[in-house]
């Protein structure tokens, strides 16, 4: 399916129409995503032209947000159509390009609504009051005589009105307004309401386009061959079989730039991606893997229980913690482990790209960050930012992943060195043992209760830092703060007599990087359970216990909608259980309860999940309905099925048989709640996760009296 | 390399490949039909799955010369007309299951093929006919409703073409 570029052409054309249309823009985004590496030039920004109308009355809406599965394409033109009063049926959305105009557009960190609610209302709002006070001037009469309705500007008490198109070129030349009125939101027709999804149509059809299916004249295929060990060298390369392979053109020593460091490669070029396959299979490469066989988790984990044994380097303490444990009447110690996880998305990392002879690059990949990637691949390939142009097609799935952009940029070197369009193919082999990963964590909790208070709790949150491996920008004697602004109490809302929060970079060579929800995914299970234990030496009630130091109004109202939707204080048969966590993570507040059952052949079930989530304000909440589901599912994956592990400095696992995810007969029955509570919007792929395995070990504990403090948690042995 | 003629959605596809080729990568890079999707190459993940005669086969792990000359192979593409989306397309868009929808091409060919066989399963039906389906997205309480609902809509019949909608284009 060679993509059709006819809407990419005429964005094209009508941005430089520049008299002949309206293009409207906003001035820099409040914030950019905490996850992305910008360059300068990307957060100077003054005008980025979201909304196109020409005079044909066409109008264009460019999504910022690559879509991954998350609903960006719908959600983030809602807000422009919203304000603008344009419906979504009615309007051409368009991919942003990467180009710097457009701001930050890395969908990551559930930032895509949180981060431009405001902004990309604005845009929609000052191109409306741009268009009535135009035909405000045509009819001469009071702007506060005409409104904007469905892509039309209408006169009151008169049946006289102009579609968009008719006023767009003196719409165009009127200055923007900086403070344009924004929606009552009680008038809001798109934002906050149940709307279909408009791309789903395609994505049930085989319509869609993914990186995995785009074609270009010329081009050529490329498999792979990593390096065993991540890190190994090559030190022969014996292609005579492979290069017996029919359709195989070449075999070539090639490398995989990661961001922090570069590993080599061998690729196979051949005419279609199953002949490479075949070509890789039979390529016959000594590696020199000296040294690499200590790179294994158990070496990580030694290290990391170790550095359990100190206190870590102190981020916020609260009271005296030492004399606190000493002098309370109960004190306990826990630590808690989570392992390395791949992402797996169900779509390899892939991406085709074509270096051309006059310098310019053009690249069509499942990429998360579209200006993220025009910065790498600029960079990597040592061309002008302008000569590069990247066309996102939709991800099939990223979860993280495809903000790693180490696979495009194996693309670039063997186009460069082809000059053809090459396309990578990564192979789920490829996918699981080469990483990055999630890194596995620990949390080394101290406690205290004194008779049936929570007296004392220190959280000391120890492992490999993203910022420090993978952008070299932690200093060792810093704390990384990327992990305790989510541990930090001012997160959590837990009023704790005595607190401290700690830390310990604990180093590898395993390559890691963000994973859904990033370290809220790891930290929440050590903080969750460990506040379940200490509820439970009270002799309190864990949701009560959790109530009794909450001192936040939106947290409180999230446990007492999930006590209440999730039927807490029922009385549940022997040898069932509920269990209850609550993670506040991307501006949101989710809780889960879990319900287990013990089997009469052993082990639990998990009978049901209930969610509650408060992430104020939201465009539909049938979309964070679906993505708090997504996160139960892969919260529960995550909580039991094997992680990562490294030995020899190999990872152990390749493919779907021993790395598994969830299946469909093991998914338990799930509900979600919204808290409406209309605050500021937080964010939606992501916060539903974090809450999910502490909620499920607390619920081993209630139904079984053991407290599991390590995963993955096998349910057929808990 | 050796010539065959497949049916493919009704239609003849003449290939000129290698016989051990996965017929997902026929289907894929030589017939042209992008809807059928690479995942795991091992058969454990379902996103390329396709009918052989209406019954659902894992193709990445299926020879193209192993498929008879007389056999019809159906993707994902050919289950509905063009203008009326399969009932079970129009059940998933009803439900709004997929997420990134990588995967939904061969959830919704095992679903055809579960309804075909049980016009009326219950939820232990779909668990065994639809394991072999990853989804990572985690959509599979949506499956399960959508899959009931199309058992009702395949009563009725009046699935129209919603319209698709300008998104994602590039």
């Amino acid at each position: 399916m060679t993509p059709n570029s006819n809407s990419r052409r005429e964005f094209l054309r009508l941005s430089s129409l520049s008299g002949l249309g309206l293009m409207l823009g906003v001035s820099s985004f409040a914030k950019n995503a905490s996850l992305v590496k910008l360059s300068a030039e990307a957060i100077q920004l003054e005008i980025n032209p979201f909304i196109i109308i020409d005079n044909l009355g066409n109008i264009t809406l460019v999504n910022p947000r690559p879509d991954m599965g998350q609903g960006s394409t719908q959600a983030v033109p809602s807000l422009l159509a919203e304000e603008l009063e344009v419906s979504l049926e009615k309007v051409k959305l368009i991919q942003s390009d990467g180009k710097s105009k457009y701001g930050s557009q890395l969908s990551g960190g559930s930032s895509s609504v949180r981060e431009l609610w405001e902004p990309l209302r604005k845009a929609g709002a000052a191109a409306r009051e741009m268009l009535t006070e135009t035909a405000a001037k045509r009819w001469g009469v009071p702007v506060a005589n005409c409104y904007a309705q469905d892509g039309r500007i209408l006169q009151r008490n008169s049946d006289k009105s102009f579609a968009y198109g008719e006023l767009a070129d003196e719409a165009a030349k009127l200055p923007v307004p900086t403070n344009p009125k924004l929606k009552d939101p009680k008038d809001f027709k798109i934002i906050g309401k149940n709307k279909p999804r408009l791309d789903v149509p395609s994505r049930v059809t085989g319509k869609a386009v993914f990186g995995l299916d785009v074609e270009l004249p010329g081009m050529v295929y490329a498999a792979m061959l990593h390096a065993p060990a991540i890190h190994s060298k090559v030190l022969a390369i014996d292609d005579s079989a492979a290069l017996k392979v029919p359709g195989v053109i070449k075999v070539m020593k090639a490398e995989r730039a990661m961001p922090h460091r570069t590993s080599e490669a061998v690729a196979v070029i051949a005419t279609n991606w199953w002949a490479a396959l075949k070509g890789k299979k039979a390529l016959n490469v000594t590696w020199d893997s000296a040294g690499l066989e200590k790179m294994t988790t158990a070496d990580y984990y030694a290290r990391s229980y170790e550095a359990a044994k100190a206190e870590g380097i102190n981020f916020e303490e609260k009271g005296d913690i030492d004399q606190a444990l000493a002098h309370s009447g109960k004190t306990i110690e826990a630590i808690y482990e989570t392992p390395f996880l791949a992402h797996a998305p169900l779509e390899p990392e892939n991406a085709l790209v074509h270096v051309k002879d006059n310098g310019e690059v053009d690249v069509w990949a499942p990429v998360q960050g579209p200006d993220q990637a025009l910065g790498s691949v600029a960079g990597y390939l040592k061309v002008k930012p302008e000569q590069v142009k990247i066309n996102v097609t939709l991800l099939g799935g990223a979860f993280g992943r495809k903000a790693y952009l180490d696979f495009v940029l194996e693309a670039c070197f063997l186009s460069k060195e082809l000059k053809k369009p090459v396309k990578v193919i990564w192979t789920r082999e490829d996918d699981i043992t080469q990483g990055p990963y999630r890194p596995g964590m620990l949390s080394a909790m101290k406690g205290a209760v004194n008779g049936k208070k929570i007296a004392a709790f220190h959280h000391h949150a120890i492992g490999e830092s993203i910022k420090g491996q993978v952008f070299k920008f932690l200093q060792d004697h810093e704390v990384d703060d990327w992990v305790t602004g989510e541990l930090s109490a001012e997160n959590h809302k837990y009023d704790i007599p005595t607190w401290k929060l700690s830390w310990t970079n604990v180093k590898t060579d395993i390559p890691i990087v963000w994973w859904r929800s990033v370290y809220a995914s790891n930290f929440a299970f050590g903080q969750e359970c460990f506040m379940d234990e200490l509820a439970i030496a009270a002799g309190v009630d864990p949701i009560a216990a959790r109530m009794d130091i909450l001192k936040d109004d939106r947290f409180k109202k999230v446990l007492e909608v999930l006590s209440e939707k999730a039927n807490w204080k029922e009385k549940l048969p022997a040898g069932q259980g509920k269990g209850v966590a609550i993670f506040k993570s991307f501006d949101s507040i989710s809780a889960c309860c879990v319900t287990v059952s013990k089997q009469a052949s052993g082990g639990v079930k998990i009978e049901k999940v209930v969610s509650v989530i408060d992430c104020g304000w939201y465009v539909n909440p049938d979309n964070v309905k679906a993505q708090t589901e997504g996160n139960i599912v892969m919260g529960i994956t995550a909580a039991v099925k094997p992680g990562i592990t490294f030995a020899n400095g190999m990872a152990e696992q390749s493919n779907y048989h021993n790395y598994p995810i969830m299946r469909i007969n093991e998914a338990p029955k799930m509900e979600i709640h919204i808290v409406n509570s209309g605050e500021k919007p937080g964010g939606v792929g992501e916060p539903g996760l974090p809450p999910v395995a502490p909620a499920l070990a607390n619920a081993i504990f209630a139904a079984t009296g053991k407290r599991l403090r390590k995963l993955p948690i096998d349910l057929n042995e808990a | 390399m050796a010539v065959f003629n497949l049916n493919v959605n009704g239609k003849k596809v003449t290939v000129d490949v290698e016989p051990d080729m996965p017929l997902l990568w026929v289907i894929r890079d030589f017939a042209g039909l992008k809807g059928t999707k690479f995942g795991c190459g091992m058969a454990l993940c379902g996103a390329c799955t396709v009918h052989l005669n209406g019954q659902p086969i894992r193709s990445c792990q299926t020879p193209v010369s192993s498929v008879a000359k007389s056999a019809k192979i159906t993707t994902i593409e050919g289950i509905s007309d063009g203008n009326q989306l399969h009932a079970v397309q129009q059940a998933w868009v009803e439900e709004q299951v997929p997420q990134c929808g990588y995967c939904q091409s061969g959830q919704i060919m095992s679903a055809v093929a579960l309804l075909k066989t049980t016009p009326n399963p219950t939820d232990q039906d779909i668990d065994t006919a639809m394991s072999g389906n990853l989804c990572r997205c985690g959509t599979y309480d949506r499956i399960r409703k959508a899959i009931h609902r199309a058992a009702d809509l395949s009563k009725t019949s009046s699935n129209t073409l919603p319209k698709a909608g300008k998104v994602g284009g590039n």
